[in-house]
Order: structure tokens, then sequence, then C-alpha cells
């Protein structure tokens, strides 16, 4: 119908997250919420099976931390919420109706801040409310060759916390961004571990693409199946292009379905079946007694509230200075946060430890796939081991081989020193050696005499592997500078 | 007088197979008691609230403890059909 | 009492499972109990259980095919208090199917007859517990009630049924037919029986978020109070057209009878009655479309084995195994909550259950008790109703009011019409259980009703 925009496209996106929450018990049922490592259908009873006769029971621990996650993302809470059952018939689902909020749930009408390409963006979230996870299904063929599926039903009951944002964002990065805002704070606040990968955190993806010069329609695209942070990206990128294709052929509004994420292939397929219209005959859950949310209560939920990354992060920078990217990347993982914290403690310069955190072990802890609770180099180890480099026994080039040396081998700054022995920093000690390296390299001293500079770098090298690395290697420069001047 | 397509489409939320026959008789039956309820539309009910539960209770939780599971064998006992430790059925499509 | 069972349930068809081995053991740990002074009052008791309970281990079919080889792994929280008392279970008792029905003709495998009649109708949905009271198949049982489907089938049996105050007694492991109008209460042969039978389900459960807190008074005890000077609301609407002459004749005298014990009887009017019945079915069926949609042969339960597809096998399972009642049910309660019309029925009849508890709670503040017919006739014979919905569902008209409002309600045996029992209802506020014992008690010494069991039928 409408033909190409001349003034480009306007997309709109909103996000729905479902997180699971760290309760030790399922939402409505004694069953243990941490079920992960349990073999399929031990973490189960009749409640959670939805034997006939049983009854929910609520898990206060479950509302409480979803009136937290509410209140941290500026949600009002509402004096009143209750349950409701929604209606719905899969397989996966015990009861055939979930357990939800529909029109009163714990938080409504709040926000999150977010900055994406250095702009300030306030993103508003319309509800965060509590419902019940579903069974797990596997697919797989028997022997027959029958296609079946299974329930592994310890997953079923779970306490998944759904937070629904405002069709506010603009962009996949902003989406993105809003995505790992969202995961840190639900880290911070404890109440999920917010792992993409497996499962605890899901997120799906409402898109439109509208002529920037006509209206914004109703019409959306519902983006399923995306397990990472870089797939939401990716299918939301994909889609935006999609949906501008198809205005662009003319055949604007893009149908509005559901497809899924197909990372392979990196595009977006329709999951359009012959799916009957949904009619959740949502209704009040009349197993449930309503609940009150008084001010004190929600008090003292609120005054639980730990420092949330945003502000940890404004005082990582502005207070501790450090520089706004390490400061970014030590809020996005809050091991590595901690880390840096229990080291700057004991160690007057943060933003020098920060440096060694983000170069030297991240980059060790991705090489051995460990976290940074697991690494062999402490806290207490790494600053070890910068308190003897700024008492000048090792070079900063000795530091970083000890540091590896020591992510290695498990053993201290100090042994390895003893070992290797300290840097040299005595004048004549370093001369003898560049008296040396300036005999056996009349080549490369011609070069350097010849003009060419970096002749001085080889020399240098010379010097530094007949000292095994242990020269102080601003003295060789200068007795190199001084021999060859 | 419910037309057949309200029946077949209740019936298709309510995920009962039903025979033709029993559509027409349900389409004839629900019609009738729906008629009957056409007294409800009488009252004006513009300003009363509504009764979902009829108890003075609220706020009403559980502490977030672990309790006893069922065995596994429990769990499965009634199954119609399981394959290993998991409840099997036919294979599900990704949505249908 | 098994040989009780055996001898004359071939033709009352009370039961629908009989627990004979468990009943033995039960009745030599009760025998244990009972050397001790302090046993309880119900150690050693032949009780039935309505198939509407969960019990560990002992199949529980809720009247339906689609649950007909289903045991469930635990039991509901009034069988475990029944069993810490000493209680002796005999069995499983027939009912309408997951206790929708008026006549228990709706059960899924065989109706159950009246021990007063055998061509007749025990009345429903718990016609199997109310029977085997009446026939003296047990000392006493439990039935469910959700519209009246304690008090209308003790009525027709001429014995006596009591329905609680919501959430006097848990629901757990009770088979959902409408989670905000069901309870569960005892049958029995007499009130000081229904007495010491509330007394050992009453109480606060943690596992029904339902359940009432409040502490549970002695009811046996209180059956003694004086009822000098209880004030007694007659609602006009309850005695008008549609009642049987000799059911009202019966009642009438009964009510007579009453003065008689130094009780006042006032005119009332509860003005809403008559849009109880529609409101009842709208929301019994709505709850009862969610509650009942668990079953789909996937967990447990009828499985339609010849399906092409997890969800053709889902629909053919519930499409085989519910009856026809029951789909009527469901179709109707998926109809009153579904987009378009959720509204004009559904929230409708929330907003009229707000006029009628209104009705109640303004009777109840000139008013102690309410009294009425249980029923506006006696047993009908089998097969009378049974096409024909609305006249079925006009046999609860008396009893579907007070379960809307969650009051508590008895029905006593008070005389005969054509040969067959008359039931007398009462009615009181919230946790008014003690004044209606009272009451129904005080009737019963007066009117001499001996606990009437049908052996002459039988």
């Amino acid at each position: 119908m409408a033909a190409r925009a001349n003034g480009g496209y306007r997309v709109v996106i909103g996000l729905e997250v479902h997180a699971q929450l760290l309760t030790e018990s399922k939402m409505f049922c004694a069953c243990s919420a941490k079920y992960a490592d349990a073999p399929p259908n031990t973490v189960v009873c009749p409640i959670c099976l939805g034997m006939p006769g049983v009854l929910p029971v609520i898990n206060e621990q479950a509302v409480e931390m979803t009136i937290l996650t509410g209140l941290a993302l500026n949600c009002r809470i509402p004096a009143h919420a209750k349950f409701d059952r929604k209606n719905y018939a899969y397989p996966d689902l015990m009861k055939w109706y979930q357990i939800s909020q529909y029109d009163l749930p714990f938080c409504v009408g709040g926000h999150l801040d977010v900055t994406v390409d250095g702009i300030d963006r306030r993103l508003g979230i319309t509800r965060v409310h509590l419902e019940e996870d579903t069974a797990r299904m596997i697919h797989g063929r028997d022997e027959a060759g029958e296609d079946y599926s299974l329930l592994d039903v310890n997953r079923s009951g779970a306490p998944l916390m759904e937070i629904v944002s405002e069709p506010d964002m603009k962009t996949a990065a902003e989406a993105r961004e809003y995505l790992m805002s969202l995961r840190n704070i639900l880290v911070y606040l404890d109440v999920s571990t917010a792992n993409m990968q497996e499962g605890a955190f899901r997120c799906d993806a409402n898109i439109s693409v509208w002529p920037r010069d006509g209206e914004i329609g109703n019409s959306k695209v519902e983006v399923k199946n995306m397990n990472s942070f870089r797939s939401v990206y990716r299918a939301l990128e994909f889609e935006e292009k999609r949906q501008i294709a198809v205005w662009e052929s003319g055949n604007g509004p893009p149908e509005q379905e559901t497809r899924g994420w197909h990372e392979a292939s990196g595009t977006t397929v329709s999951q359009r079946t012959k799916e009957y219209a949904h009619d959740y005959r949502y209704f009040a859950e009349p197993d449930l007694p309503p609940l009150v949310l008084d001010e004190a209560w929600v008090g003292e939920i609120a005054a639980r509230m730990p420092e949330l990354p945003s502000a940890l992060e404004h005082r990582l920078i502005e207070q501790v200075g450090i520089r706004p990217d390490d400061a970014r990347q030590l809020i996005n993982n809050r091991e590595l946060l901690r880390y840096f914290e229990e080291a700057a403690a004991s160690y007057g310069d943060p933003q020098r430890v920060a440096n060694w955190i983000t170069r030297d072990l991240v980059k060790a802890l991705g090489d051995a796939g460990a976290s940074p609770s697991e690494s062999p180099v402490g806290p207490g180890d790494l600053i070890e081991l910068l308190k003897l480099e700024d008492s000048n026994r090792v070079s900063g080039k000795m530091a970083r081989d000890i540091f590896r040396t020591m992510f290695e081998t498990g053993r201290s700054a100090a042994e390895i020193v003893a070992q290797q022995g300290e840097q040299i920093t005595d004048q004549d000690e370093i001369r003898q050696a560049v008296v040396k390296a300036i005999q056996e390299n009349p080549k490369a001293v011609a070069d350097f005499q010849a003009g060419k500079k970096q002749a001085a770098g080889f020399l240098v090298g010379r010097v530094m592997r007949a000292t095994r690395g242990r020269a102080n290697p601003a003295r060789v420069n200068e007795l190199i500078a001084a021999e060859l001047g | 007088m419910l037309d057949s397509e309200v029946v077949e489409h209740v019936s298709r939320l309510a995920r009962l197979t039903l025979s033709d026959e029993e559509k027409d008789k349900m389409r004839v039956e629900l019609s009738k008691t729906l008629e009957h309820f056409r007294a409800l539309s009488e009252l004006d009910t513009s300003a009363i609230p509504p009764t979902a539960q009829v108890i003075p209770i609220e706020n009403n939780m559980r502490e977030d403890a672990v309790g006893d599971c069922l065995p596994k064998d429990d769990v499965l006992a009634n199954a119609p059909r399981t394959r290993g430790d998991y409840i099997r059925v036919p294979a599900v499509l990704k949505a249908f | 009492m098994l040989d009780r069972i055996h001898s004359i349930d071939a033709r009352v068809r009370a039961y629908i499972t009989l627990t004979p081995d468990l009943a033995m053991r039960q009745a030599a740990e009760a025998d244990e109990r009972l050397r001790h002074p302090d046993a309880p009052r119900l150690c050693g008791v032949p009780l039935a259980l309505k198939d509407v309970l969960s019990t560990r281990n002992v199949k529980t079919t809720c009247g339906s095919k689609i649950l007909g080889n289903f045991v469930p792994p635990f039991d509901a929280t009034v069988v475990s208090m029944l069993r810490d008392a000493g209680a002796v279970t005999v069995g499983k008792t027939n009912m309408d199917e997951f206790a929708m029905g008026s006549s228990t003709e709706n059960s899924g495998f065989f109706p159950t007859f009246n021990p007063w009649d055998l061509d007749r109708v025990p009345g429903g949905s718990s016609g199997g517990s109310a029977a085997a009271v009446a026939a003296d198949e047990c000392i006493a049982a439990l039935g469910s009630d959700t519209g009246g489907s304690v008090r209308q089938p003790a009525a027709l049996c001429g014995v006596v049924g009591m329905r609680p105050t919501y959430g006097r007694v848990s629901r757990y492991g009770l088979v959902a037919f409408a989670s905000s109008l069901d309870q569960i209460g005892p049958i029995t042969k007499d009130v000081t029986d229904c007495a010491i039978l509330m007394q050992a389900i009453s109480g606060h459960d943690a596992l029904d978020s339902t359940s009432l807190q409040a502490d549970v008074p002695d009811y046996e005890s209180s059956l003694h109070a004086d009822v000098a000077g209880l004030k007694v609301g007659l609602p006009r609407e309850y005695m008008a057209a549609g009642v049987d002459e000799g059911v009202r004749g019966v009642v009438l005298k009964a009510i007579d009878r009453l003065t008689e014990a130094g009780m006042e009887i006032v005119d009332i009017s509860l003005p809403h009655t008559e849009y109880a019945l529609a409101t009842y079915y709208v929301i019994a069926p709505a709850e009862a479309s969610a509650n009942l949609a668990r079953y789909n042969g996937v967990k447990y339960g009828y499985f339609d084995p010849d399906s092409d597809g997890v969800e053709e096998l889902m629909m053919n399972s519930r499409g085989t195994g519910f009856g026809a009642e029951v789909k009527r049910r469901i179709m109707l309660g998926t109809f009153a909550l579904s987009s378009g019309y959720y509204d004009a029925y559904y929230l409708r009849a929330q907003k009229v259950r707000t006029l009628i508890k209104r009705d109640f709670d303004q009777a109840f503040e000139s008013v102690d008790l309410i009294v009425t017919p249980t029923s506006p006739t006696v047993a009908f014979p089998v097969g009378e109703k049974v096409d024909d919905p609305i006249s079925m569902y006009l046999s609860d008209v008396m009893t579907l009011p007070g379960p809307i409002a969650g009051i508590p309600g008895i029905s006593v045996p008070c005389g005969f019409s054509q040969g067959l029992p008359v039931g007398l209802q009462f009615m009181a506020p919230p946790l008014g259980e003690t004044v209606l014992l009272r009451a129904a008690h005080a009737y019963e010494q007066l009117a001499g009703v001996e606990s009437a069991t049908a052996r002459k039928a039988v």
C-alpha cells in the first residue's frame, strides 16, 4: 500500500523479559527451585505436577524479590495486587492455566535510564509481574521412527518474573543496552542469575517499522528464540532491515506475526501456523487471596535495596577515578567488580588495579575459560605483584610475565621473583650488557648511525635477552642512547 | 440462538473434540441456558463491585522453605506414556 | 459393616471403590487405640469418602472415566485428619462426574439409587455418600458441596448433611470443581454425628490459602445450648412457586415446631434469590472450565490412543473422557469467560454475587438463622430430569445461594412426603456452625426423628 518513505523510517521496539528468581523453593509449592542439576522429574510434587485437588500457596520471597525489582526500576507499587489464571493449552503447562498476574501486577510505570552512543535515554517499564514457569520439553525420535516430545517437570512452577518495557527503543543497540542494564540490576539485587544461556533470563521482542512521514500503527512483529544479547541485537537489526524492505517494495506495513530468530542463518523465520487466535480468558485466581502491598511492607523491602549498578558505575568514575570504559567492564561482571573492590581496597591507585584486571586478568580468565572467583591469582596476589613493581624490584614487562606464570602455576609473585631474580637496576651491570650488545651487533650500530633509529630497539632487545628480561627497560634505553650518542 | 460458529470456537478454546451431533445438541442446550441467564442483565450492576472470593483473607503467603518432593516413580506412575525418566507425548511442533 | 455393604450395595450402588483391606488394617489399629480412654471420638468408626477426595494409593476417579485409573500419591488434608483421628475408611462413594449434577446419574460409571425407593435418585452430586449413610453402608460419610451437593442428597436420602463456611474445612486434595464455591461437608445419620465429624475435619490448613485461621469451637458440646430466643428468618422467596406442595406442607409444619422450642420465626426477604441460579451457573462453570483443563491425557488419566499428533490426542482424550454434563459446563464456562462475552456473563455474575451476599449480610443483621426447604421436591425418579439440564439445575435452587455468599448450611430430615424424606435447611452467617448445629439438634430432639436409615427399602 504505502510506497517508499522519503524521510526514512522510525523503528519501535519493546521487550518482554522473563527472569527466573533465585528463591529456595518454587512459586507455589515447596519443591526446590534449584533443580538445574537434578535428574529429570525428581523435583516435582503433586502441586507443580498439577494433580487433581492441589492448591497453590504464594512464596513470599518471590513476591518481595519482584517488588524489590520494581522499586529498582522506579516503578510504582500499587496498594492492591492479585494473581489470575491465564488459560492456554500447551503440553508443558501442567494445569493448562498459568497462575500469572493480569490487571493488578505488583509493579507498574517505571523506567530504566541508559546511555547509548553518548546519548541518555529514559526507557519506560510498563509493568513487572510474577508467574510460574512451565515444564521443559525435549524432542526426539524413537527406534520405530516416531517423533516424540518428552516432559521434564522439574522446571514447572519455578518462580518467573516478567518485566515488560514500553515500546520506547529505537535501535537494536538501545535494546541491547536496555537488556544489559536490566540484567545487571537483577544480578546486583541478587534476585536472578539472569543468565541468558541457561534460560534464567529470556527475552522476546516486539518490533515494528514505520515511515517517518506517516502514522505509527498498531501492528508489530514478535521475535522469539533469542538466547544471547548478541542474538537479540542481530535479530532486531535483521528485522529492521526486513521490515524496511517490505515497505520499500510497497507492501507495508509488514504483517503482524511471530517470527523465530534462527542463529545459524542470521535471519528471522515466520512461525505462522494454523495457530488459533489466543483468548487467555484471564480471571482472578480463586485459590489465592488478594495481596495488600501496604507502605510499611514496601518500605521494609525498599530498605534492603543495595547500591544499584548505575549508581555504582557513577561512583567508580566520579569518586574512585576509574575510566568509564573500565568502570563499565567491571560493572558488567559482578565477580570482576568484587575482585576489583577487594584488590583496590589495599592499594592506592585504583585505576592501575583496573588496568590489570581489564587487561591481564580478563585475558587470562578468557583463555582459561574461568570466572573471576576461580582465578588462581587472587586479588591479594595481584596487589603483591603490583607492589613489587612499585618498589622497582620487577619491571613492568617482568610483572606481566610473572602474572602469567602466577596464573598458570598458582605460585606467588614473591616465589617466582626469588627464583628468577629481581630486576637489574645497577648502572654498571646494565652498562656491561649494553657494551656487550654494541660490540656483538656492529650492523645494528651502523644502521643506527645511518639514521635508522629503530635499530636501537633491536639493541634493547639483545640486552633484555641477555639479562633474561630483568634489566630495567628505562635504564637500558638511556644507556644505549648514551653509548651510541 | 447461538450460531454454530460460536459453538465451534468455544469447543476449540476448551480443547474439546465434539461430534457434529454433540455440537448441534450443545448449541440448543447452551442457547436455552443462556436464555435463562438473561435475567442477570435486568439488574443495574453499574455501581456494584464484583465478588471473586467470599473470604476476608489477604496476604496469605508461605515462607520460602524447601519441602519434600515425590519419588520419581510416583511422578511417572499415572502417565499414560513414558520414555526413560520422562513423560512422553507425540511430537510437539514449535507452535500449534 | 463390610457385610452389610456386600449384601445391599449391588442394589444401591453407593460405592465406586471399596477398600476392605485398608479398612481392616485401620480397624485393627483403632482397636489398639480404643484401649486407651483418651481415644478420639471417631476412632474405629467406619466412614465413606466421596470419590472427589484424594486418597493416597487408592483410586480416585471423581466419578469420571477420564480419571478411571488414577491413583493419587497423596491424601487430601481431611483424609489425613480422619485417619489421624482413627476413623476406618471403607471406600470411595459414587458421585456425579466432577460433582456436576444433582442426581448422581452423571456418574461416568453407573447411577446410585435412593435407598428409600430404588427407582428414584439419591440426589447429587454426593449421592453415593448420602445413599451409603441412609442404607447403613457406613456410619457417616464426607461429601462436597459446591451448590448443594451435600445438603440436597442428604435431604433426598433422609439424613443430615452440612456445608461448612467457605474456608472452614481445607480444600487441599478435594478435586476442584468451582474453587470459590467448593467445600467439604459431613453426611451423617444425626446432628450429633455431624458435630463430631465437623470437629474432626475443621481447622486451618497451610496448604489451602483460602483456609480460615479462626479457632474451631467445640461443636458437640455446643449442641445442647439453649435455642430459646433465637430469631429464625423465613425468606418469602424460598416458599414461592416451584416448591412441591407436599414438601411445602411438611416444611411449614416443621417450622411451626421451631417455635415450640422458643425460636422466633421472622418473615424476611432475600430479594436477589431469583438471580442465584444464573449467577451460580455462570461462575461455577467458568471456574470449572479452568479447573478441568488439566485433564488432557498427558500426565495422568484417560488418553485417546488413536489420535494423530499431540493436539488431537489432548482434544480427543477430553472429548471421549468427559461425560455430557461436564462437557456442557466446560463449554458454558469457556463461553462465559471468552473475549466478547466476559463482561456480560462472568463479570456480571460476579457483581450479582455481591448483591446476593449483601442480601444475606442484611438478613443476618436481624436474624440468627434462616430456615428453608432444602430441596423443592422429594427424590425424583431415575431418568426424569437427566435430559433436561435446566430442570435438573432447578433442584438445587434452595441450596445455591448459600455457597454464593460463602455461608454455612445444614439439612436435617423433617418428615415425609409421598413416603419420601423431606429436608429442612438452616443457614447461618459465616462461621455460624455452632448455632446451625444447635438449632438442627433442637429440631431433631423436638421432632423425634429417629436416626433414619432406610432399612425398609433395602
